[in-house]
């Protein structure tokens, strides 16, 4: 196997997630593997005037289980997200008070967030244009894309670089890729990286209602009656350190970061071209050192719109060549919803512990074949394999793609 | 009363106890940063109705200076309470 001549190997030693599946990294596994969904009725609104009135919400998260009512004055719903997930998972990754405070500056925080407050800003406006009032002083800092990275830092004293990544649905990917860029020169040596998003506002939810794209009943990514896709909200983070450090201090480690691979379709606001799609996947094998035959499972960007599943599907035939009849592929937005910003993270976290486990998730809400969709996509029910390696795809509006590889074993 | 209002405000703000703010509380001691200030200064804007200039709302240091402060900008309610010996 190819491997990259003097960078530095890259595992993931730390999850968290805050979800719809629930607050935290094993309900979130626990649904997934289960092939559960959390769909449900919106709350957050009155979505009354709503076409699709389902989405991913994370109930589950008590935000005065994680803060102080006056620190909630200054955090978002998409920062409070970023903040919990970044705790759990550095506390899933054993990083401790003094381990963690020894590496304050050399460790990178990198969030992916595609909307930012959206919240904080939508409340600013109703009091500006409804109410004939001021908006909130804090409007700004609450709704500044780069809060949830800025809070993570601040909360947890890491002094190195830190910064957010926007890439509307692929902004997470971007963030875990630009993470890895950074452990492998040597310019950090712990990473923070994932993504969050609380895009529940009336007004965006009306921005999604008019474009067409989102489902009215239920998510069912590659099946030929899928309609669309469904919203979901919450956040991800995975601490990322080379190998050599965490087999150093014994870390359990969960996979390697294996490569990445971005590009940009160039062709049209909306509409996947595919071509680029393929290509992302060709550079994050190339990154990797991995061949085609040596990936076992694709955690598809798979929104469940009729454009994108195709697109994908021949994408992935593309990149994968004949093996692409073998792989198996799912989108887990059918269970944790698209969580825009947060997409990515939410898939590296399923993609990872499908390598880890041994359990394949399944494309829930699967009900009719589709022959534009026909690769196998692990219809409603989770499959137990033990798989090489994985990649995890995000393909954005304004076509920018960024795919992960992840390997099983870091030997 | 614009003593009340100003101790309404900041512990409205910072969500703390009226009990624990007096006349002769300091920022400092009741750990109002900049930001705080802001928010606090937007908060007695409204309650007043009145705008409080960039050099009174950058210069604030204590409860009582504050209070001081505004008993200018305040209209008529704030003069009149003054001779009145009121409660401000």
């Amino acid at each position: 196997m190819a491997e990259r001549s003097g960078a530095r190997r890259v595992v993931v030693t730390g999850m968290g997630v805050v979800s719809a599946l629930g607050p935290d990294l094993p309900s979130f596994w626990d649904a997934l593997s289960g092939g559960r969904h959390g769909f449900a009725p919106i709350r957050a609104v009155d979505c009354s005037t709503l076409r699709s009135r389902v989405c991913a919400e994370a109930r589950g998260f008590e935000p005065a289980a994680h803060f102080e009512p006056r620190e909630l004055d200054f955090l978002d719903r998409f920062a409070q997200f970023a903040v919990a997930a970044a705790r759990e998972a550095v506390r899933d990754a054993g990083l401790h008070g003094a381990a963690l405070a020894e590496l304050a500056g050399r460790t990178a925080v990198v969030t992916g967030s595609c909307v930012g407050g959206l919240a904080s800003q939508e409340q600013g406006y109703v009091r500006l244009f409804v109410e004939d009032r001021r908006p909130h002083p804090l409007t700004i800092p609450r709704t500044m894309a780069n809060a949830g990275a800025s809070h993570i830092s601040m909360s947890m004293g890491l002094t190195g670089p830190a910064f957010t990544t926007s890439s509307a649905c692929s902004s997470a990917n971007h963030a875990l890729g630009t993470a890895l860029m950074m452990l492998r020169s040597g310019m950090a040596d712990l990473a923070i990286a994932g993504g969050s998003e609380a895009p529940f506002t009336l007004g965006n939810l009306k921005a999604w209602d008019v474009m067409r794209v989102v489902a009215t009943d239920a998510c069912r990514p590659f099946s030929k009656n899928r309609r669309g896709m469904l919203l979901g909200e919450g956040g991800a983070m995975l601490v990322l350190e080379p190998l050599e450090a965490a087999r150093a201090r014994g870390a359990r480690i969960y996979a390697e970061l294996a490569g990445f691979g971005m590009s940009a379709d160039a062709h049209h606001l909306t509409q996947p071209s595919g071509e680029g799609a393929s290509r992302a996947m060709r550079l994050a094998l190339q990154d990797s050192g991995l061949a085609a035959e040596q990936i076992g499972y694709v955690n598809a960007h798979g929104t469940g719109t009729p454009a994108n599943d195709a697109v994908e599907t021949a994408s992935i035939r593309a990149a994968l060549g004949a093996h692409a009849e073998r792989v198996a592929v799912s989108s887990t937005k059918s269970m944790h919803g698209h969580g825009l910003g947060a997409a990515g993270a939410f898939e590296a976290v399923a993609t990872v512990m499908a390598l880890h486990t041994g359990t394949l998730p399944p494309t829930a809400g699967y009900q009719e074949p589709d022959p534009e969709c026909d690769l196998d996509v692990i219809p409603n029910h989770a499959r137990a394999a033990r798989i090489e390696a994985a990649l995890s795809n995000s393909f954005a509006f304004g076509g920018l793609n960024a795919v992960l590889a992840f390997r099983k074993d870091a030997g | 009363v614009i003593a009340e209002s100003v101790v309404g405000a900041i512990a409205k703000v910072k969500r703390i106890p009226e009990d624990r703010i007096t006349l002769e509380s300091t920022f400092a001691e009741l750990e109002i940063d900049s930001l705080d200030g802001v928010e606090i200064v937007c908060e007695l804007e409204e309650r007043f109705d009145i705008a409080i200039p960039d050099d009174v709302a950058r210069n604030m240091t204590s409860v009582g200076q504050v209070v001081d402060s505004l008993r200018p900008l305040v209209g008529g309610g704030g003069a009149a309470s003054g001779p009145a010996g009121g409660d401000g």
